[in-house]
């Protein structure tokens, strides 16, 4: 099993070499001249020539490459163009109001998920499973903006309770906290739960169609137990995807939110990066979002192999 | 269904075999295609009857009230939002068609080819879509357009690719599933040639369930498209775009308009029509839509 | 006695549409007494399952128990509310699925399962229950009994599993046992060992029970009473010895000579060789070794099957018989062109087939069809039948339109078949109805062979009884021949001409059907021939003894390059010389070859002791 686990480990290191190669020439195909590109309007020869000179651009791609990769892997992260700051001291900040946001979200969206999918899954057809089912399909299907924009026309403005950007990140107490952050945080957690709850309940009623679960039924086993105990022990693979796919997506994804709500986050940053054409610090953030995102996934699949009784207990 | 208290189907609640055809749709199917069927129908007629031009400034007030004169009030600079609407919904809708269009030319094209043509390719086309898969949506196309800018075939190629990447597995999965089925065995044994088998045994065994795959790729475009000129790295202004107009928009959001609410109860209302209609689809076919959302 | 099982009326009926139901089983009744063994016997369609499914007082989704009484001992089971249904359950009445898989959770331990039922009914605490599963273990003939409860269904093998479903049924000391189909899905040589066990336990424990199977013959061993089924009525029902000796029913009649068909033979062996060896040979396989996965040095990665050599003759029928893994579909599959062979060659004629179908000539191919087992995903769903038949007709012969309508009406008519067929879809037509349109469709070839990889063996008996004859016909009116392969001896030594025994991969025996049902034949001959249930009470106990001197505990086969394959089960092997080099053929007569280290004398006198 443990060789299973290590060729798992092994895979996921190729895939973020793989994926480094794909950042960096994803942004080194620019139209044209890489530095005039960047530059636009404001190509004036000096400026051309500066940038020239920063990026290096007169090396061969290969070895900016391999330049590039060696940094990223000694903590060096390099220098923002637009800003003339070190990334790593950009990044740090908003790395942490990111993680402070997913962290939060995640709490109480994974436990609200699996709860939501047990129940369904435990009456399909019923009441509760329909309710879920149906919600859940509508919470799936508006964009982020949507429910955002209902959430904050309704708690900010209608009800004022609560503030309809962050004003800063400076917290005084939690209670301040948590007012700053419920706007955010419920607009996240309506679209992953969603996504959780129904691969949760998808995941359960799958196995409860296996033939064993017919033999449990006739063993007389009661219900409760057989989808807690015969059924769940057969869904964990594909349950703990979702959640570790909603997790990456919490860290590496929630641009939209970050934008409405003025959150000073990492998504943002690279989104304004994006904007401004800021290479270097766009091929930054990307790496951190990739590697988050592989590295959820590959957590997910160990215990996944981890929880397989084939795998622990070979003949 | 039972009189009999012990009837099984109740036991456990797994569904009863249905005896349902397989266009039948339920009432949440069917609202599905009534909310579908009146945006095609606004993408066709809307712009004739727009009651004024959406690049007019028609309005003094900013973030104007709905009144008679406005149906949907005016936007941050005075423009009518009603007609604005209108114009986007050909826009949207064109824009994502295209775009899944070519995820499907695209995805099904190279699973197809990776499940037939041998392992060899098959490991190389796979290992490379692993690889995009393994990157978040939204930043790949945040890379893309900080490669190219955000013109509009940028944006319909970027979204296009992007989400062949889940065709391509399902696509490659169902070929698999049905080149080990005896008939193609027994038609490999006749001394048919590949593209017979691929066009006449494989094909028309594909194409239903990847029938609710557009539906689902389309709403994913339409999110994409309109999430992107949100952050204004989409469609440009002054082009009347459902995403751009929220971003306009948005600041009247804390005075109290429903300016920016509007164009995104737009798109919300599209990709919950849509979706009904795929869910209904796939659950009858056992699937599960969420399965499909990366 | 009072019964202990009274089943009275019974109507299950299935949905077919909304608020649409229909029958299933229609009106039976039956009574078991204490200790007894009932047989429920039908095809599929009979209402068999649906009936021992009513006992637990359970229907399948989509169906519904609508009318009837069930009663245990006093208890009114169809009228009880849910929780004492599920005591019930486990508890006096058990269950015994058709397979593992069925049957066990991947993910729970073996002990956990087995004594679920009887620790949650309150029936005896967690140590007793432990303590009686590893009794029952032991009394199973089960290696490890000890150790077995903590390990996964994984990890044992699928003989034992089988036994484990009994325990697991037996665990609870149930009143009533219901068995469904419980060695169906097993080699037959398997099948009688498991059979033997499941009767010694019944009777050890006294339980009651109701078997429910398709196969006369393994029903004749272990029950007492019989019931006949067929489209949800009682046939006929009675004491075993009097339905087996004496069956009263035109139906059960026909089940029954169906499920033990006369072999072909002719009792002039010597003549009948000789007709054989006037025709000229179709198909010869030379020294084929072939498997799967890459072909390095004349062998393959997974070597399936080794120097097999055979031939079948023009308008005569090679059967080719063996169990589960002993490649008899890989031929197949390499005669066909799916698969190249490693080493060896295929002969048609006078010349010799390419390995892959691309490269072979169509008229090759037109003279060489294979028709597979599983009818159901043998056609194509999204066509009609017509198109289905008609393909054949246009690729090899070139027919179009109306000519090409015509042929098909015509293979129509030859498999017994209605003309209207050709515009329905595959999925309206029921299992034997697809096997005959695979059928059609080879024969719309026009091929010299037909190689038919067990056609019958996903069929109902009597469904697949009239697919042979069906066979036997088309071979008569058209010359055309066949490499029949199955794993049913009786069947195939009904249709078949001559026999190759495969066992391994090898050729361990082949000869005239006279030939390899007499003496002296290859000991794996002698097994099988032993496995094969007859229609007789007493036949699994007179054989039982002798068996025990045949062959070793029935294992899964093993793949050897080296030495016969029979080697580990063999009573007779020679250690140092089976096991080391390949056995030599002999010959006792012409055209029958055995292959074995001892001499023919030596063979023959071990089994007539036997």
């Amino acid at each position: 099993m443990w060789l299973v686990v290590l060729r798992r480990l092994g895979l996921g290191v190729i895939t973020l070499w793989v994926v480094s190669v794909l950042v960096f020439v994803g942004t080194e195909i620019l139209p044209g001249d890489v530095a005039e590109a960047i530059l636009g309007q404001s190509a004036t020869p000096e400026a051309v020539a500066a940038i020239r000179d920063q990026l290096h651009l007169d090396r061969p791609a290969l070895v900016r490459y391999v330049g590039w990769l060696t940094n990223l892997l000694r903590g060096d992260l390099g220098m923002s163009l637009a800003a003339n700051m070190e990334i790593s001291e950009m990044i740090s900040g908003r790395l942490k109001n990111t993680l402070v946001l997913a962290g939060l979200t995640a709490a109480l969206a994974v436990p609200l998920a699996l709860g939501m999918g047990l129940a369904a899954a435990m009456f399909p057809g019923g009441r509760v499973d329909r309710l879920v089912t149906v919600s859940t399909l509508f919470l799936l299907s508006v964009p982020e903006f949507f429910i955002a924009a209902t959430l904050v026309l309704i708690f900010a403005v209608h009800l004022q309770w609560l503030p309809a950007i962050t004003y800063s990140t400076e917290y005084e107490s939690i209670g301040q906290m948590a007012r700053s952050l419920a706007l955010p945080i419920l607009t996240l957690t309506t679209s992953v739960v969603a996504h959780m709850a129904r691969m949760t309940r998808a995941a359960i009623i799958n196995v409860m169609t296996s033939p064993y679960i017919e033999m449990a039924i006739l063993k007389g086993v009661p219900r409760g137990r057989i989808v807690l105990r015969h059924a769940l022990l057969n869904a964990i693979g594909p349950v703990v995807n979702v959640v570790a796919l909603n997790l990456a997506y919490l860290v590496s994804g929630v641009v939209i939110v970050e934008t409405v709500f003025a959150y000073p986050g990492l998504a943002k940053l690279m989104v304004d990066a994006v904007t401004r054409r800021d290479m270097p610090l766009v091929q930054a953030c990307a790496m951190i979002f990739c590697s988050a995102y592989i590295l959820f996934i590959l957590v997910a699949d160990v215990l996944a192999i981890l929880a397989n009784p084939r795998l622990r207990h070979p003949k | 269904m039972s009189e009999n208290s012990n009837d099984a189907t109740q036991e456990i609640g797994l569904a009863a075999a249905d005896a349902r055809p397989l266009f039948q749709l339920s009432l949440m199917g069917k609202v599905g295609v009534g909310i579908l069927g009146f945006w095609i129908l606004v993408a066709l007629v809307g712009p004739f009857l727009a009651p004024y031009d959406p690049a007019d400034f028609v309005s003094d007030d900013s973030f104007g009230p709905m009144d008679a004169t406005y149906w949907l009030g005016t936007d941050y600079i005075g423009r009518d939002i009603l007609s604005r609407v209108l114009y986007g919904a050909r826009l949207t809708m064109s824009l994502s068609f295209m775009a899944t269009v070519l995820a499907f030319l695209v995805g099904i094209g190279f699973g197809f080819t990776a499940a037939l043509a041998g392992p060899r390719t098959d490991m190389v086309i796979s290992r490379i879509y692993d690889a995009f898969l393994s990157m978040p949506t939204i930043m790949l196309g945040l890379l893309v357009i900080a490669a190219l800018g955000s013109s509009i075939p940028v944006l319909v190629i970027t979204a296009g690719l992007i989400y062949s990447c889940g065709l391509y597995r399902i696509a490659r999965a169902l070929a698999v599933d049905i080149k080990v089925m005896d008939f193609v065995e027994a038609a490999r044994a006749r001394g048919e040639r590949l593209p017979w088998i691929i066009t006449r045994e494989i094909l028309p065994n594909a194409v239903v369930p990847l029938v609710s795959e557009f539906g689902l790729r389309l709403v994913f475009s339409i999110l994409f498209i309109s999430g992107l000129s949100f952050l204004g790295l989409g469609v440009q202004p002054p082009t009347a775009d459902w995403g751009v107009m929220v971003r306009e928009n948005l600041g009247g959001l804390v005075y109290g308009s429903s300016a920016a609410f509007v164009p995104a109860a737009a798109i919300a209302s599209l990709t919950v029509g849509i979706n009904l209609i795929v869910d209904d689809f796939s659950a009858q076919r056992g699937q599960e839509i969420a399965e499909e959302m990366i | 006695m009072q019964p202990l099982l009274r089943v009275e009326n019974l109507r299950v009926e299935a949905r077919v549409g909304p608020k649409r139901y229909a029958p299933i089983v229609k009106d039976v009744s039956f009574a078991i007494a204490p200790g007894e063994v009932l047989a429920l016997i039908g095809e599929s369609g009979s209402g068999k399952t649906t009936i021992a499914l009513a006992a637990l007082g359970y229907s399948r989704p989509g169906c519904r128990i609508a009318s009837g009484r069930i009663f245990l001992e006093e208890t009114d089971v169809l009228s009880m509310d849910r929780e004492s249904l599920r005591k019930l359950r486990g508890g006096r009445i058990s269950y015994l699925a058709q397979s593992a898989a069925a049957t066990f959770n991947p993910a729970l331990t073996i002990g956990e399962q087995v004594t679920e039922s009887a620790v949650l009914h309150g029936i005896m605490d967690r140590e007793a229950a432990d303590a009686r599963a590893v009794d029952l273990y032991r009394r199973l003939d089960l290696p490890g009994a000890d150790s077995l409860g903590r390990r996964y269904p994984h990890q044992v093998s699928g003989g034992q599993l089988q036994r484990l479903m009994a325990a697991m049924a037996l665990c609870s000391s149930p009143d009533l046992m219901v068995l469904d189909e419980p060695t169906t899905a097993l080699d037959v040589t398997t099948q009688i060992e498991v059979l033997g066990a499941f009767k010694e336990i019944i009777r050890d424990q006294g339980t009651a029970a109701i078997y429910v199977t398709h196969d006369l013959a393994v029903v004749a061993q272990i029950a007492d009473r019989i019931l006949v089924l067929r489209g949800g009525d009682v046939m006929e029902m009675g004491d075993t010895g009097q339905i087996v000796t004496n069956p009263a029913h035109q139906y059960t009649r026909k089940l029954m000579a169906a499920t033990r068909p006369p072999p072909r033979v002719t009792g002039d062996a010597a003549a009948a060789e000789e007709a054989v060896q006037q025709e000229p040979p179709v198909i010869q396989v030379k020294d084929l070794t072939a498997g799967y996965g890459r072909i390095t040095n004349g062998k393959a990665a997974a070597t399936v099957l080794w120097d097999v050599d055979t031939e079948v003759k023009k308008r005569s029928v090679l059967g080719v018989i063996g169990e589960s893994g002993c490649g008899k579909s890989t031929l197949a599959r390499v005669v066909a062109g799916l698969l190249p062979a490693a080493s060896g060659e295929v002969w048609l004629d006078d010349h010799i087939l390419a390995g892959g179908v691309a490269d072979r000539s169509l008229e090759e191919l037109q003279r060489v069809q294979i028709v597979f087992q599983m009818a159901d995903v043998a056609l194509n769903p999204r066509q009609r039948i017509g198109d289905i038949l008609g393909r054949p007709l246009e690729l090899y012969h070139g027919l179009k339109g109306a000519q090409r309508d015509k042929r098909v009406a015509e293979l129509l008519a030859m498999v017994e078949l209605p003309g209207s067929f050709s515009s329905r879809y595959p999925e309206e037509l029921s299992g034997g109805q697809k096997q005959r349109i695979n059928l059609a469709r080879a024969l719309g070839a026009n091929p010299e062979i037909i190689l038919a990889d067990e056609v019958t063996s996903a069929l109902d008996t009597i469904v697949g009884a009239a697919v042979i004859e069906l066979l036997e016909g088309l071979r008569e009116r058209l010359g055309v021949s066949y490499m029949f392969i199955s794993h049913d001896l009786s069947t195939v030594a009904s249709f078949a001409d001559r026999i190759m025994v495969l066992y391994a991969g090898r050729v361990v025996e082949d000869g005239s059907t006279d030939d390899i049902l007499a003496l002296p034949s290859h000991p794996y001959t002698q097994l099988l021939l032993s496995s094969v249930p007859e229609l007789r009470q007493g036949w699994l106990e007179d054989v039982t003894q002798s068996r025990a001197a045949l062959a070793g505990i029935a294992r899964e086969v093993e793949l050897t390059e080296v030495g016969c394959p029979f080697y580990p089960r063999c009573p007779i092997a020679i250690d140092g010389v089976c096991d080391t080099t390949p056995a030599p053929y002999r010959e006792p007569v012409p055209g029958h070859r055995i292959a074995c280290h001892r001499e023919i004398a030596e063979l023959t006198e071990f089994e007539r002791e036997g």
